[in-house]
């Protein structure tokens, strides 16, 4: 069992937790991953480490399934059933001049410590962060402290610039040389654009990859994706990847086998269990 | 020599057509009677060919012959001492290949239901709480042990019986490696593995959970960490693909997911345990070993209605256990044999169907079996979802994170005739080593080793 040491509702659809885990805590890089189960029942939930200390690790996950769901549920002081990582590779912080990191709603939470360690090996480093609206801007305040430029983009125009994400970039890569990468975590739909823009503009990108996952020690299979025409596999070998070798299409297509089971949970959970 | 000519003791199994809709266990065990009856056809040879055919090197004559003096108990004493898994392997052993298939009455009539005798001696024990955990006078010494399949198991004990201090680290949120994940419950009940499982903690012998060794802590770690000793029982955790197109849509599966899906998951049960999983009416199964009779049958039993085994060669060269074999097929699994799958079809991304080359056996190979040869003559079979259960090799984590490990080209750790690695302290053995093979391969490699770090750790003292 793993203890919830701190908890936070970013917003509606967004927490932060602080679990104590120090086997995961002790290895743990930018970009690692981890898996958890909320209890005996329960799958088991690959997400992305925000931020670690020696003995605790942070997750920032969104409600959006029938297991975040649960997750929710739990308080400072509840423990989650299992809790084991670090898992993937850590992120390849390359040596670049200037990079631009593109983060759509909850991608915010993995690509602040790789942004953070670009900034920290010396590149100029500037955020374009997306979101439904206002609220769903998340870990603000942790962005401004260190980053060269921020460009917000909400799709209501509650805040920043009204549109998506790839609007600024796109405009960020024409005007300025200096950029040498992207890093782009979201959706993959933007993943996807994120890449293409990316490539029109003769600049590298990396990309976070989240498929289905079950051990996440390379047993199963279950993750693999199709990288420049290969078959990989985004526990061990990512979940990292160059955007423009990623079959972002068959991707969505492999996310998506299991939605209809996904909402006969969820009717379970608005049932009450 | 009229035990010859005495036919095996059957063991009583659930009926095909009701145990495909549950996960029962099929074969059910001998009763007290049924045992001492198949004891009886033992001729007690001078010289045992089962027990040299045993890679733990079980005293069979002596334990049947002891059920036959209604000594149960002394039976399972006998066992324990050489593995400490009887219940286990007394299921999932490849008994024809190895004990059954060295006993000298198999020469002219039926050999002794060794197998399914160790099963009942096991299942005695373990109901009447038999098992030795006793252990020698405590060493200081700490060892790890990495993995708790079957070689990290039969380490731990053997270990532990010697008084060292062991710590089991498992991956997964479960116990027992491919006992837990990979064999279904009605070939293997969890609540055997966990009572057996159960005794090494009673024995002492540490357990923890969630620990990948390379990522959680690294080898390295493990000595900082004042193990002195470390054993790698990985496992062959890393599944083998077929290289065709297709192989990514929607519904094909390779045989460890499929099977972790409802082994570790539960699958079988969603939405009351929450990972899902979905076959469809009609589902391939490509391969002929024991994992592709597990993926076939545990497909049947969540719902799907035709089942078929696609295999590259004939039905004598299956590499599954011959009753796994019987099973399949009296529970309605359809055996397409010498067909070889070339490229899998699909529409919106998901399987729709699986088209075979017809093949044709030549010369032996390199593995003593005849080689499949094409045919050119193909044949196209409609399919909801594909199991591919091919192999595994093994799994890299270790490997990758490990410096100056050595191992083969093919993923395997190399070691020396002690199963010492490249690395001083660090052993290893079963499927890690060898690539995926059997329970009790990997179960004599994991003994095998305790004793040569039993020499290593007393030297070093």
């Amino acid at each position: 069992m793993y203890k919830i040491v701190d908890k936070k509702v970013l917003n509606d659809d967004i927490d932060f937790m602080r679990i104590e885990a120090p086997l995961v805590a002790r290895n743990a890089k930018p970009g690692h991953f981890i898996i958890l189960r909320v209890d005996d029942e329960g799958e088991r939930i690959p997400l992305t480490i925000a931020d670690n200390d020696e003995k605790h690790v942070d997750i920032i996950y969104q409600k959006m399934g029938y297991s975040t769901k649960m997750l929710g549920e739990k308080q400072i002081g509840d423990h989650v059933a299992d809790f084991v990582g670090p898992l993937g590779k850590a992120a390849h912080i390359r040596d670049k001049q200037h990079v631009v990191g593109v983060a759509g709603g909850v991608g915010a939470a993995p690509l602040l410590p790789q942004l953070k360690a670009y900034k920290k090996a010396g590149s100029k480093v500037t955020l374009i962060l997306g979101a439904r609206n206002k609220d769903f801007l998340i870990l603000r305040d942790e962005y401004e402290q260190f980053v060269d430029e921020v460009i917000y983009t909400t799709d209501d125009g509650s805040f920043g610039e009204k549109g998506l994400v790839t609007d600024p970039l796109e405009r960020k890569l024409k005007d300025d040389e200096t950029i040498d990468h992207v890093i782009a975590i979201g959706p993959v739909i933007m993943m996807k654009f994120c890449t293409q823009t990316a490539v029109k503009h003769g600049r590298s990108i990396d990309v976070s990859l989240n498929p289905i996952m079950i051990d996440g020690t390379g047993m199963c299979g279950n993750c693999r994706v199709n990288i420049a025409g290969k078959t990989f596999f985004a526990c061990i070998d990512g979940p990292d990847f160059e955007g423009h070798e990623v079959d972002f299409d068959g991707l969505m297509k492999r996310q998506s086998y299991y939605k209809d089971e996904e909402h006969q949970c969820y009717i379970r959970l608005k049932d009450g269990r | 020599m009229a035990a010859n000519k005495t036919p095996r003791t059957k063991m009583p199994e659930q009926d095909p057509l009701k145990r495909t809709s549950n996960f029962l266990e099929v074969a059910l065990g001998y009763a007290v009677e049924d045992a001492k009856k198949e004891a009886i056809r033992c001729i007690d040879c001078k010289n045992p060919r089962c027990v040299q055919a045993c890679p733990v090197s079980v005293k069979i004559p002596e334990f049947i012959k002891q059920i036959m003096n209604d000594d149960m108990d002394g039976a399972f004493d006998t066992i324990y001492e050489d593995n400490i898994l009887p219940s286990i392997c007394g299921r999932v052993c490849p008994q024809e290949s190895q004990c059954e298939g060295a006993c000298v009455l198999g020469i002219k009539g039926e050999p002794v239901s060794i197998g399914a005798l160790e099963r009942f001696v096991g299942d005695y024990g373990m109901e009447k709480n038999l098992a030795d955990t006793s252990v020698d006078e405590e060493k200081p010494q700490k060892v790890a042990v990495v993995g708790s399949g079957p070689a990290g198991l039969a380490n731990a004990a053997s270990l532990r019986r010697r008084g060292y201090q062991v710590t089991v680290f498992e991956a997964l949120h479960e116990y027992g490696g491919v006992l837990t994940y990979g064999i279904p419950e009605f070939r293997l009940p969890k609540e055997i593995v966990n009572k057996e499982i159960d005794n090494l903690k009673e024995m002492g012998v540490t357990f923890v959970k969630n620990a990948i060794i390379g990522k959680s802590i690294t080898i390295e770690q493990l000595k900082e960490d004042g193990f002195e000793a470390i054993f790698v029982g990985s496992g062959a955790g890393l599944p083998s693909s077929l290289g065709i197109p297709g192989e990514n849509y929607n519904g094909v599966y390779f045989a460890n997911e499929f099977l972790t899906r409802v082994n570790l998951m539960r699958s079988n049960t969603f939405p009351s345990h929450a990972t899902p999983i979905k076959v469809g009416g009609t589902v391939a199964v490509v391969g002929g070993g024991n994992v592709a009779m597990d993926a076939a049958r545990t497909a049947k039993r969540i719902g799907a209605k035709d089942v078929m085994i696609i295999y590259r060669r004939d039905k004598d060269s299956l590499p599954a256990r011959l009753e796994e074999i019987h099973h399949a097929e009296e529970e309605g699994i359809e055996m397409n044999l010498l067909y070889n799958p070339v490229e899998i079809y699909g529409a919106d991304y998901e399987v729709k169907a699986v088209r075979c080359e017809r093949m044709k056996l030549g010369e032996k190979d390199a593995s003593g079996r005849r080689r499949p040869l094409p045919t050119g003559e193909y044949k196209t079979f409609d399919i909801d979802s594909i199991i591919i259960a091919i192999g595994q090799k093994p799994n890299p984590i270790i490997k990758q994170n490990t410096m100056g490990l050595d191992t083969h080209e093919w993923g395997g750790i190399i070691t020396d005739e002690k199963h010492m690695t490249s690395l001083d302290g660090v052993f290893a053995g079963g499927d890690a080593v060898t690539g995926a093979a059997t329970v009790i391969l990997a179960m004599g490699t994991g003994k095998d080793a305790a004793g040569s770090m039993d020499e290593y750790l007393r030297n070093k003292a």
